[in-house]
C-alpha cells in the first residue's frame, strides 16, 4: 500500500466509494447536456443517481464485510512532521503512533458506518428529489419555479462525495476540503428553485454562515498546525502529548504559551464544526434555512450535513485531541446541554412543520453531542453512543421529512394545521409520521428512539455526568410536548370540509416505506446499530 | 423457559396489530373482548400452574438475550408479588372491553380505542412480568402513548390539557426513573432484577444507593402518585373516558407501587432505609391531603381520583415501614384499590352517562330510589373503599398502619407512630367524605336538582356553597339529561334486549325505575344497570367480598415473596 519513496501509491479499492460518486456526478452532468430534452429525462437522471448511490453503498458494504482497515495517501514516518517541536526533541520513538506512516485516507469501521448512513440517507434524499422535481415541472407552464434536474443531481452527488470522503479523512487539510465539498453544493441546491425569495434568502444565509464557520475553522487549523507542525491527526495527537510531557520538565514560558494557543485552536476548530451541526450558540441559521430550502434539501441538511459535521468533530476531538479531553469535554457538555434546551424551547412555538423539524433537529444534535462529554472516562462507549444515536436519528428523521414533503405539496401544506386528521385521511402517511414523531420523542411504540435515548443516557450516567443526565431528562419531556401535540393533531378529527389526501407519488412513497421499514427493524433489533457503532 | 408469560404479552400485541385488518376492524369490540378474554384465560392459567408451595421464587421464567449492546435481556417471570397484579390487569382489561360492548365510545372510532387498549394491556402486563431493569422500563413507557390517546381522543371537555399534563408529568417521572436504573446498572453491573434482589444491595455503595433510590423513587412516585407529585391525576381521571379511568386507577397506578416492591426496596435496601422516613412523611401527607381534598370536591370522578391519592398514600406508608407486614399490607391495598376504584370509576362513568354530569350537587339525591342497582353498587363500592372490615379495602390499610406501628429496626419508631396516627386520622376522614358523598347522592329525596323553591337538602346544607351554586344553572337543567342521553333509548330497557353478555345477568336487568322521574316535569326516566354493565361490575364485587372475607387468599401468596424481598436481615 505505502510506497517506499516520496511517490505515493494509491489504493483505489480504498477510495472506491467516493470515486464512484464523483464519476457518476460527472456522468449525470454529461447526460443532462447531451440527452435530448424529453419529459422522462429528469426521471432518468434520478435513476442514474440512484444507481450510483447504490453502487457506492455496495462498495461500502463489501469493504465492511471484508473487514480490516484500508489506508491510502500515506506519508512514511521519515517524511513530514519532523519539524514538530516536541517530536524533534524526544525522538519519534517516544510515542508508538508516530512511528508508523500517517495516512490521509483511512477506511475503518467509523468511516464506513458514517459513509453508509450518509449514502443511505442520500438514497432517500434522491427519492424525495424525484418527487420534488416532478412537482416543480407540473407546477407551471413556463420555467418559473422549475428545478433543473441535471444540476440538482450533480450537486447532490458532489455533496455526498464530500460526505463520504469526510469520515475517512485523517488530516486537517483533507478534513476541511471535504467539509467544504459537503457545504458548497448545498448553497446552490437551496437556491436552485428560481424565483423563490425564501429559498434565495435561505441560501444566502447558509452561505454567509458557512463561510464564516469555514474561516474560523481554518484559523483554528492553522494554529493547530503552528503548534504541532503537522496536519495529520495522529501526529497532532503525538506532538501534543510530548509537549504536554515536557511542560513539567523544562517548563518555561513558551510551553505555557503553546498550551494556551492550543486551547484557542481547539475552541476555534470546534466552533467551526459547531456551525455545521447547528450547536448553540451557532444555531440561529437552522430555522430560516430549513424552511426556505426545498424539503429534500432540508432533509439533506438535517441528516447528511449534520452527520458529516459530527463525523468531522468526532475525528478532530478523538483522533487529534484525545489528550486534551480535559479541556474540551466540559465545553462539549455545556454546549450539548444548551443545544438541546434551546432547540426544544424554540421548537415548542413553531407553527410550520419544517421549521419545527429544524429546531427539533437542533435539539437532537444536543443528544448526539452529549456522550462525547464523557470521552475522557470511557472513550469507546462515548463515540459509540454518539454514532449510534446519529444512525437512529437519521432513520427517524427521514421518515418525518418524507411525509412532510408529501403534505407540503398541498396548498398551505407547510402549516401544522394541514396535518389535522391526516391519519384518518391518508392512514399510511399519517401513521408513518406518527411513528416517526413518537420515535423522535423516544417513547414506545417508537422503540428505536427509546433505545437511542437509553444508549446516550447510559453513556452519560456511566461517565458520571449526573447533571447532564438530568438536563437530558428535562429535555426529553420538553421535546415530547411538541412531538406529541403534532402526533395528536394527526389523529384529531379533520376540519370541516377537509378531505384532501396526500397522493403518494411513487418515489416519495417508496422513501416513506423504506425509512419506516428501516426504523421498525431498528426498533425490534437495535443490536443491528449497536454492534456496528460500538 | 415458559411460554405463558411470553403469550401474555404477545397475544394482546398481535391482537392490536390484527385490529388493523379491515375485516377485524368492523367488529372491533367483539375482537377486543375475544383477545382480552384469551389473555384473561392465559392469566388464570398462569395462576393455575403457579407453584403455591414456593411463591417467593421466580417461576415460569423465560430469559432470552434481546439487545446485547445494552445488556438488555427479554427476561420475564412471575412470583407471589406480581401474580395477583397480572391477574388483576387481565381481569380489568377484559371487563373494560365488556363495558365497551354496551357503551361505544363517544368520540366514535371504536376500532382505534380497541387497538389503544390492547397496546395498553401489553405495557401493563409486561411491566408486572419483566425481570430486567431496562425491560421493565420499556414496558413502563409503553403505556404512556396509548393512555395519552385514550384521554386525548375519547375524553371529556378538557381532555387535551389533561392528556398533555398526564404524559408530560409521567414522562418526567420515567426519565428520572431511567437515570436511577442506570445508576444501579453502573454500580452493580447487571440488569437482572432477580440477581439484584438476591444480593440485597451488596456491591452498591451506600451513597449510590441513596442517589439511585431517590431517582427511582421519584420516578415511581409520579406514577403512584405520591403527594405532592399527584397533580396530573385528578385531571386525567376526570377527563378520561370510563375505561381509561378504570385502567388508570386500577392498573397504571399499581405500576408505580409495584416498582417500589420489586426494584426500589429490595435492590437498594440501604437507600430505602435512609429515605423511608421521607417516603412515609409524604405518604401520610398524601393520605391527609387526599382526604381533605375529597371533602372539597363536587365532581364525583374528581373525588374518586383524589381518594386514590389517599389510598395510594397507605400503600406507600406500608412500603415505608420496610417490614413484611407493611409490605404485605401495601401489596394487598394495591390489589384492593385496583378492584374497588375500578368499580367506583365504572359506577361514576355510569352515573355521568345517565345524568349528563358528575357534579354531585347537580346529581341531587335519591339515587337509590331512581337507580336502585347503580345506587346500591355505588354504596357498596364506597363502603368498601372507606375500609369497612369484611371487605377488601380494610385489610391493606390496617396492615399498612400495623407496619407503621412497628417499623423496621433501622427506622425511628416515634416518627412512624406519628405517621400511623395521621394515617389513622386519614381513615376517619376517608369515611367522612365517602359517607358525605353517599348522603348527598344516593340518599335523600329523588330530586334531580335543587329547585329554587324546594327546601334545601339536609346533606347539601353541610357545604355552605352547595345550595347556592346550582341556581344559575337552573334554566338549562331540564334539557341536560335528555341532551346527553342521546344514544340511550328513552324507554326503560327490557331484559335481554342488550344481552350479549350473559343471560343470567340479563335477568336482573331492566328494573328501570320511573319513580325518580317526577310526572309533570318532563323528565326522562333513567335506565338502570344494563347487562353489559352488570357483567363488568359483578366480578369486581365478588372479588371485593372474597378478599374481604378471606384475605389469606392473597396474603398467603405475597407473604413469602415479601419476606424474601426484604431479605433475612429484617425480622418480621
Amino acid at each position: 500500500m505505502t510506497g517506499g519513496g516520496v511517490i505515493q501509491s494509491i489504493d483505489y479499492a480504498a477510495v472506491a466509494a467516493p470515486l464512484v460518486l464523483a464519476l457518476v456526478a460527472g456522468l449525470v452532468l454529461l447526460l443532462d447536456a447531451f440527452l435530448p430534452a424529453r419529459p422522462g429525462g429528469a426521471r432518468l437522471l434520478g435513476l442514474v443517481t440512484l444507481g450510483g448511490l447504490m453502487a457506492a453503498l455496495s462498495v461500502v458494504a463489501v469493504q465492511a464485510a471484508s473487514g480490516g482497515t484500508r489506508r491510502t495517501f500515506c506519508v512514511p514516518a521519515s517524511l513530514g512532521g519532523a519539524s514538530a517541536p516536541g517530536q524533534a526533541a524526544t525522538g519519534q520513538a517516544a510515542t508508538g503512533r508516530a512511528v508508523a506512516a500517517s495516512c490521509s485516507f483511512v477506511a475503518d469501521r467509523f468511516s464506513l458506518v458514517i459513509a453508509a448512513v450518509v449514502l443511505a440517507a442520500g438514497v432517500i434524499v434522491v427519492l424525495l428529489s424525484m418527487t420534488e422535481i416532478a412537482t416543480s415541472r407540473d407546477a407551471g407552464p413556463d420555467d418559473r419555479g422549475r428545478i433543473p434536474a441535471g444540476e440538482w443531481y450533480f450537486l447532490l452527488l458532489a455533496t455526498l462525495t464530500g460526505a463520504v470522503l469526510l469520515p475517512a479523512s485523517r488530516d486537517l487539510i483533507m478534513l476541511v476540503v471535504s467539509l467544504e465539498l459537503v457545504s458548497l453544493p448545498v448553497f446552490a441546491l437551496t437556491a436552485l428553485r428560481r424565483h423563490d425569495c425564501r429559498a434565495a434568502e435561505a441560501a444566502l444565509k447558509l452561505f454567509l454562515v458557512s463561510v464564516v464557520s469555514t474561516a474560523i475553522t481554518l484559523f483554528g487549523v492553522s494554529l493547530l498546525y503552528g503548534v504541532t507542525g503537522s496536519v495529520h491527526l495522529d501526529r497532532i495527537d503525538a506532538a501534543l502529548r510530548t509537549s504536554d510531557g515536557m511542560t513539567g520538565g523544562t517548563a518555561g514560558a513558551t510551553a505555557g504559551d503553546m498550551a494556551r494557543v492550543t486551547v484557542v485552536a481547539i475552541v476555534l476548530v470546534a466552533a467551526g464544526f459547531a456551525f455545521k451541526i447547528a450547536a448553540v450558540p451557532f444555531h440561529f441559521w437552522a430555522g430560516d434555512v430549513y424552511q426556505g430550502a426545498p424539503v429534500p434539501v432540508a432533509a439533506l441538511l438535517s441528516v447528511v450535513s449534520k452527520a458529516s459535521g459530527f463525523a468531522g468533530l468526532i475525528l478532530l476531538l478523538t483522533y487529534a485531541l484525545p489528550g486534551k479531553a480535559a479541556v474540551w469535554a466540559p465545553g462539549v457538555a455545556v454546549v450539548a446541554a444548551l443545544t438541546m434546551t434551546a432547540g426544544n424551547v424554540l421548537a415548542m412555538r413553531q407553527r410550520a412543520a419544517v421549521r419545527l423539524l429544524a429546531w427539533s433537529s437542533v435539539a437532537q444534535s444536543g443528544y448526539i453531542l452529549a456522550p462525547l462529554a464523557v470521552y475522557a472516562v470511557a472513550p469507546r462507549a462515548a463515540v459509540g453512543a454518539s454514532v449510534a444515536y446519529l444512525v437512529f436519528y437519521a432513520a427517524m428523521n427521514l421518515i418525518a421529512f418524507s411525509v412532510v414533503l408529501l403534505v407540503a405539496r398541498l396548498p398551505e401544506g407547510q402549516d401544522l394545521e394541514a396535518y389535522r386528521g391526516l391519519a384518518l385521511r391518508s392512514p399510511a402517511a399519517g401513521l408513518s409520521l406518527a411513528f416517526a414523531l413518537v420515535c423522535l420523542a423516544g417513547l414506545p411504540p417508537g422503540l428505536a428512539g427509546l433505545f437511542a435515548k437509553i444508549v446516550v443516557f447510559r453513556a452519560v450516567v456511566d461517565g458520571g455526568l449526573g447533571w447532564l443526565a438530568l438536563v437530558m431528562a428535562a429535555n426529553t419531556v420538553a421535546g415530547l410536548y411538541y412531538y406529541i401535540s403534532w402526533t395528536a393533531r394527526l389523529f384529531a378529527p379533520p376540519a370541516a370540509g377537509e378531505s384532501r389526501t396526500v397522493s403518494a407519488r411513487a418515489a416519495a412513497g417508496v422513501a416513506v416505506a423504506v425509512t419506516v421499514a428501516v426504523t421498525v427493524v431498528f426498533s425490534v433489533a437495535p443490536q443491528v446499530v449497536l454492534s456496528v457503532s460500538g | 423457559m415458559s411460554w405463558l408469560p411470553i403469550a401474555l404479552v404477545a397475544v394482546p400485541l398481535l391482537g392490536a396489530l390484527a385490529a388493523f385488518v379491515p375485516a377485524v376492524r368492523d367488529s372491533a369490540v367483539a375482537w377486543g373482548i375475544a383477545v382480552s378474554a384469551a389473555v384473561l384465560v392465559l392469566a388464570v392459567a398462569l395462576a393455575a400452574v403457579f407453584d403455591y408451595a414456593r411463591p417467593a421464587e421466580m417461576q415460569l421464567q423465560t430469559d432470552q438475550p434481546w439487545i446485547p449492546g445494552l445488556g438488555l435481556r427479554f427476561h420475564l417471570g412471575v412470583d407471589g408479588v406480581s401474580l395477583p397484579l397480572v391477574v388483576l390487569t387481565a381481569l380489568l382489561t377484559f371487563l373494560c372491553f365488556v363495558h365497551l360492548a354496551g357503551h361505544p365510545p363517544e368520540g366514535g372510532r371504536t376500532g382505534g380505542l380497541v387497538v389503544t387498549l390492547l397496546v395498553l394491556e401489553v405495557g401493563m402486563l409486561g411491566t408486572f412480568l419483566a425481570l430486567d431493569l431496562l425491560l421493565f422500563f420499556v414496558f413502563f413507557e409503553v403505556v404512556l402513548v396509548p393512555m395519552y390517546f385514550v384521554i386525548a381522543l375519547w375524553g371529556g371537555a378538557g381532555r387535551r390539557q389533561a392528556a398533555v399534563k398526564f404524559i408530560l408529568y409521567t414522562l418526567l417521572g420515567s426519565a428520572v426513573l431511567l437515570i436511577g436504573l442506570l445508576v444501579v446498572w453502573t454500580q452493580a453491573g447487571t440488569l437482572d432484577m432477580v440477581a439484584l434482589a438476591g444480593r440485597h444491595g451488596s456491591g452498591i455503595a451506600r451513597s449510590a444507593q441513596i442517589l439511585a433510590f431517590l431517582a427511582i423513587g421519584l420516578g415511581l412516585a409520579v406514577k403512584t402518585p405520591m403527594w405532592p407529585l399527584h397533580t396530573w391525576l385528578p385531571d386525567a381521571h376526570t377527563e378520561a373516558p370510563t375505561v381509561g379511568s378504570v385502567l388508570l386507577a386500577g392498573v397504571l397506578l399499581k405500576m408505580g407501587s409495584y416498582g417500589f416492591a420489586r426494584i426500589a426496596i429490595p435492590v437498594l435496601p440501604e437507600g430505602a432505609a435512609a429515605l423511608a422516613p421521607w417516603l412515609g412523611a409524604f405518604a401520610v401527607a398524601g393520605i391527609a391531603y387526599g382526604s381533605l381534598a375529597c371533602l372539597a370536591q363536587r365532581d364525583l370522578k374528581r373525588m374518586i381520583a383524589y381518594s386514590s391519592v389517599g389510598h395510594m398514600g397507605f400503600v406507600l406508608l406500608g412500603f415505608a415501614s420496610l417490614t413484611p407486614v407493611g409490605l404485605n399490607g401495601a401489596l394487598f391495598a394495591n390489589v384492593a384499590h385496583g378492584l374497588i376504584t375500578g368499580l367506583l370509576f365504572f359506577l361514576a362513568g355510569a352515573v355521568k352517562e345517565r345524568y349528563g354530569t358528575a357534579d354531585m350537587v347537580r346529581l341531587g339525591g335519591g339515587m337509590l330510589r331512581r337507580l336502585p342497582y347503580v345506587g346500591s353498587l355505588l354504596t357498596f363500592a364506597c363502603v368498601a373503599s372507606l375500609g369497612l372490615p369484611g371487605l377488601a379495602g380494610f385489610w391493606g390499610e390496617m396492615l399498612a398502619l400495623l407496619g407503621a406501628y412497628r417499623p423496621a429496626a433501622a427506622l425511628s419508631r416515634p416518627l412512624f407512630l406519628v405517621f400511623m396516627a395521621v394515617g389513622g386520622l386519614g381513615t376517619v376522614l376517608t369515611a367522612a367524605y365517602f359517607l358525605l358523598m353517599l348522603s348527598r347522592v344516593t340518599h335523600g329525596r329523588a330530586v334531580e336538582t335543587v329547585s329554587p323553591a324546594g327546601p334545601p337538602e339536609p346533606a347539601a346544607s353541610l357545604e355552605p356553597a352547595a345550595p347556592l351554586e346550582p341556581l344559575p344553572l337552573e334554566p338549562a337543567l331540564p334539557l341536560e339529561p335528555a341532551a346527553s342521553l342521546e344514544p340511550v333509548p328513552l324507554e326503560p330497557v327490557r331484559p335481554g334486549a342488550t344481552g350479549a353478555a350473559g343471560a343470567a345477568v340479563g335477568a336482573a336487568v331492566g328494573v328501570g325505575t320511573r319513580e325518580g322521574a317526577e310526572p309533570g316535569r318532563g323528565r326522562r326516566p333513567f335506565r338502570d344497570a344494563t347487562a353489559h354493565e352488570l357483567a363488568a361490575w359483578l366480578p369486581l364485587v365478588a372479588l371485593i367480598v372474597l378478599f374481604g372475607l378471606w384475605p389469606k387468599a392473597l396474603l398467603a401468596v405475597t407473604t413469602p415473596a415479601v419476606q424474601s424481598l426484604l431479605g433475612s436481615g429484617v425480622a418480621p
